[in-house]
């Protein structure tokens, strides 16, 4: 072996001398292993924007959870409703912007609020509210993307919505199960366990087993983690894998800081003993936050932008295209019939709604009605030339 | 001395009762009591052990108590009953898919020292889990009044048997309320609103160990404010009882419970008790300063268990029957103020009935007999049209027969007329060649004698 790979050697220091060269040259420096830091650099200059939407019955604990994950308090001063002013209540949808900053990172974080889902005595189509808030951010992002001036988008888009399942029952509920197959195609959906501090482990883990099973009975595409890549340290695929295993998280939220162990921690207070929201072996609140922060808050906003976004602009062109196409098939057979040139009108940007599709399709009919009359006519001409 | 007195007496009361009649406002009480003098016994008679009486014979009986739990799927009604009464009620686990509210009632024997109880308890299923929750307490107000409907029914009856009749009327109603910590929800506040006239509510907090303290006070306090300021009238434990008045008002102001429910035991010192284990401590159900448990149990268990059936019976069913009665057109007095007794009313209503289905059998008949005479004239018109059109194709018939005849004439004519001058024809045909032939002759005969 030893002989053959010196005669290679030989063969090659004889024949190509240029190619030693540039294997050479190679080992030079070239610069752009910069990249990575001048992409942080421009992104820290940028800054962030996030958009998430909470959702779920009132007390499940949603506001107290969004302000132990951003460790503000978002909601002063909000006036609750009583049970009587909530037998007929319609949802709404509140949004809260703060801008935070750490460690010169900004990330201007929106909250979207949806107070009286599920909370009415009839919740008959309650979501839709909130799947035409979300409609209407998409379409708001996709007029700006077509329009002529591009320098200030701003992206409203929902780049996740966090839906909080009571862990009072055995499952899903009717209501969760609608509400979700309702937005899992226009928006990531990452559903929680609310207020896990009623439940022991052993009910938490039958909890999530029978979650995880409806949601594939029923067929709700929830946010799904990315695979890491097979040339990923063993740890971080354990962790991985934990994580997947996980879901739904179970998570409890304070707004109240106590004494355990010796330190102040968020937490709540029992005459039997303390929660610890950040303790890892009394909920998942660590990996929701890590997850929903730390790791995939990119990969969210990518989802949101390559996978929901664009599926809402597709069929939104394809919309178009079908009106523009049945537009252009009516006057072409009415120019065949009366040699008539007319020009093909250019549609507004906007969805069409149903009546005009009805009217669209009303002509569609006439129009191959009156057509086949004239194919008729025209053969009953040609028999009586023959 | 003593006949006298009793005469004045006897004399007193009927004067008494006539200036009553009249409408005379009198004092009756006082005359009562002056006519039934208390009396100090000088030796032990031993009428003391009545009560002692009254509770063997119940005892022997039995006792019947029934409770209904109304709460949404899961939020732990099965648990809350095994706990309260040591046993296992065996229970499956309920689907959130069900389409409507449904009842399921249990019946259980139990017994403790010699007393017997025949608890039934019936269970809400799939109630709060429809999208619309609007005719969800139907089934339930439904139910109970089937209950008392039954009850009535058994009353009401000729030969009936009320010592042997199995009460399934509801006594206790726990309205489980989940602990989301802010305030009742829409559907606990209409569903309680309609159940508050019928049954004895007792609203629990379900799944308390996950309200601390704090929030618990509050979360209580608001609850209540809901309750009065919506006019619900949920169960109040009696206080007019000196022996346990006391400790039924002090939990009057601790309403409502909020509980824990647990089967599985935890070992806690050296005991086994009852509790939840979580990894930040155990909760345990007997533990007052955990939770309200013991308090409910006593409450409605311990103390008032006999309450709770007397107000079923007295207030209750009692208000039912009124209602229903009045709705069959009983009443206690007739238009003029006058009582007025069941039978009466009864033989008036049936007076009422067989008025009234006469007249239904007059109008079925007018009704009747104006229809025929509808099909009558109908059919005579379709006769007389008939008749008309037969008529009118008579005439036609005789028209176009006409026509044909008078064709047919001028067809004869024209044939006549054509044979005539057929024949005129072939005769001057005959007479031209019989002339044509002796002109002939005549020519020959004169070319001939040229000749000559």
């Amino acid at each position: 072996m030893d002989a053959i790979m010196l005669q290679e050697k030989l063969v090659e220091r004889l024949l190509c001398p240029r190619v030693r060269t540039a294997r050479q040259k190679e080992k030079q420096y070239v610069g752009f292993a910069t990249l990575p830091n001048q992409v942080h650099r421009k992104s820290v200059k940028k800054g962030f924007d996030f958009t998430l939407m909470v959702a779920g019955e009132s007390g499940m604990g949603k506001s107290t959870l969004v302000n132990s994950l951003f460790l503000t308090d978002l909601y002063k001063d909000r006036k609750l409703l009583n049970a009587e002013e909530r037998i007929n209540q319609t949802v709404e949808i509140i949004k809260h912007t703060v801008d935070i900053e750490e460690k010169g990172v900004k990330l201007k974080l929106t909250i979207v609020d949806t107070p009286g889902f599920g909370d009415a005595v009839n919740n008959n189509q309650c979501w839709k509210p909130i799947t035409d808030y979300i409609d209407q951010q998409f379409e708001q992002y996709f007029r700006d993307e077509s329009g002529l001036n591009r320098k200030n988008i701003q992206d409203n888009r929902v780049h996740c919505c966090l839906y909080f399942i009571p862990p009072f029952g055995h499952g899903l509920r009717p209501v969760d199960v609608e509400f979700m197959r309702a937005l899992h195609e226009k928006v990531n959906v990452v559903p929680l366990i609310a207020k896990a501090d009623c439940l022991t482990p052993n009910e938490i883990k039958k909890l999530k087993d029978r979650i995880r099973e409806e949601i594939e009975r029923f067929g709700i595409k929830v946010y799904q983690f990315p695979e890491c890549d097979s040339d990923e340290d063993e740890e971080f695929k354990q962790m991985d894998k934990e994580l997947k295993e996980c879901t739904p998280f179970a998570v409890i939220g304070s707004n109240t800081v106590v004494e355990a162990r010796g330190q102040r921690v968020r937490g709540r207070l029992y005459p039997w003993g303390i929660v610890e929201v950040e303790n890892q072996s009394h909920c998942d609140f660590v990996k929701l936050r890590n997850m929903l922060i730390r790791s995939h808050m990119h990969d969210l906003k990518d989802v949101t932008c390559d996978v929901h976004y664009e599926n809402y602009r597709a069929q939104c062109i394809q919309e178009m295209t079908r009106c523009v196409c049945v537009c252009v098939h009516a006057r072409a057979k009415l120019a065949q019939d009366n040699r008539m040139e007319s020009p093909i009108p250019i549609l507004p940007l906007s969805t069409p709604d149903a009546e005009t599709e009805k009217l669209i399709k009303m002509k569609d009919e006439e129009l191959k009605r009156m057509q086949e009359m004239l194919n008729k006519m025209q053969q009953q001409m040609h028999e009586k030339d023959q | 001395m003593c006949r006298h007195s009793l005469l004045v007496s006897t004399v007193f009361d009927l004067a008494l009762v006539t200036r009553a009649r009249a409408g005379v406002d009198v004092q009756r009480h006082a005359t009562q009591e002056k006519s039934v003098r208390p009396l100090s016994l000088s030796g032990h008679v031993g009428f003391d052990g009545l009560p002692h009486q009254l509770v063997n014979k119940s005892t022997c009986q039995g006792f019947c108590f029934n409770i209904l739990c109304i709460g949404e799927t899961g939020i732990g009604k099965s648990t809350l009953m095994n706990t309260l009464f040591n046993t296992n009620f065996e229970s499956c686990e309920s689907s959130h898919f069900e389409p409507k509210v449904k009842l399921s009632a249990k019946t259980y024997d139990l017994q403790e020292g010699n007393v017997r109880l025949k608890l039934t308890i019936v269970n809400t299923v799939g109630f709060g889990d429809q999208m619309n929750k609007q005719q969800s307490y139907q089934h339930i107000v439904d139910y109970i009044d089937t209950q008392f409907e039954s009850y009535l029914q058994e009353e009401l009856k000729i030969k009936r048997s009320l010592h042997n009749y199995h009460d399934s009327r509801i006594h206790a109603c726990l309205y489980f309320i989940a602990p989301s910590g802010h305030s009742l929800k829409s559907l606990d506040l209409v569903t309680m609103k309609k159940l508050d006239s019928k049954v004895n509510i007792i609203p629990v907090i379900a799944k308390a160990d996950t309200i601390s303290k704090s929030e618990l006070q509050k979360f209580k306090l608001k609850i209540m404010s809901e309750l009065v300021s919506n006019g619900v009238q949920i169960y109040q434990f009696p206080t007019d009882d000196e022996t346990v008045s006391s400790i039924n008002s002090a939990m009057n102001g601790i309403l409502p419970f909020a509980v824990v429910g647990s089967t599985e035991e935890v070992k806690i010192g050296n005991k086994m008790v009852k509790a939840r284990q979580y990894p930040w401590g155990v909760v345990q159900v007997e533990n007052e300063s955990h939770c309200d448990f013991v308090k409910l149990r006593e409450m409605l268990i311990g103390v008032n268990m006999e309450d709770l059936r007397e107000q079923t019976h007295t207030q209750h069913y009692e208000l039912y029957r009124r209602c229903k009665l009045e709705e069959m057109g009983f009443k206690d007095t007739d238009p003029e103020s006058k009582p007025v007794s069941l039978q009466e009313t009864y033989e008036f209503k049936r007076q009422e009935f067989q008025g009234e289905l006469q007249r239904r059998e007059e109008e079925m008949r007018q009704s009747f007999v104006q229809r025929v005479k509808e099909k009558e004239m109908e059919l005579k018109e379709k006769e007389r049209e008939l008749q008309s059109r037969f008529e009118q194709l008579k005439r036609l018939h005789q028209e176009e027969k006409g026509k044909l005849e008078e064709k047919r004439q001028s067809l004869e004519d024209e044939v006549n007329v054509f044979s005539n001058k057929k024949a005129a024809a072939e005769l001057l045909q005959g007479q031209t060649f019989n002339s044509s032939n002796s002109n002939l002759k005549k020519d020959k005969d004169r070319k001939n004698s040229g000749f000559m």
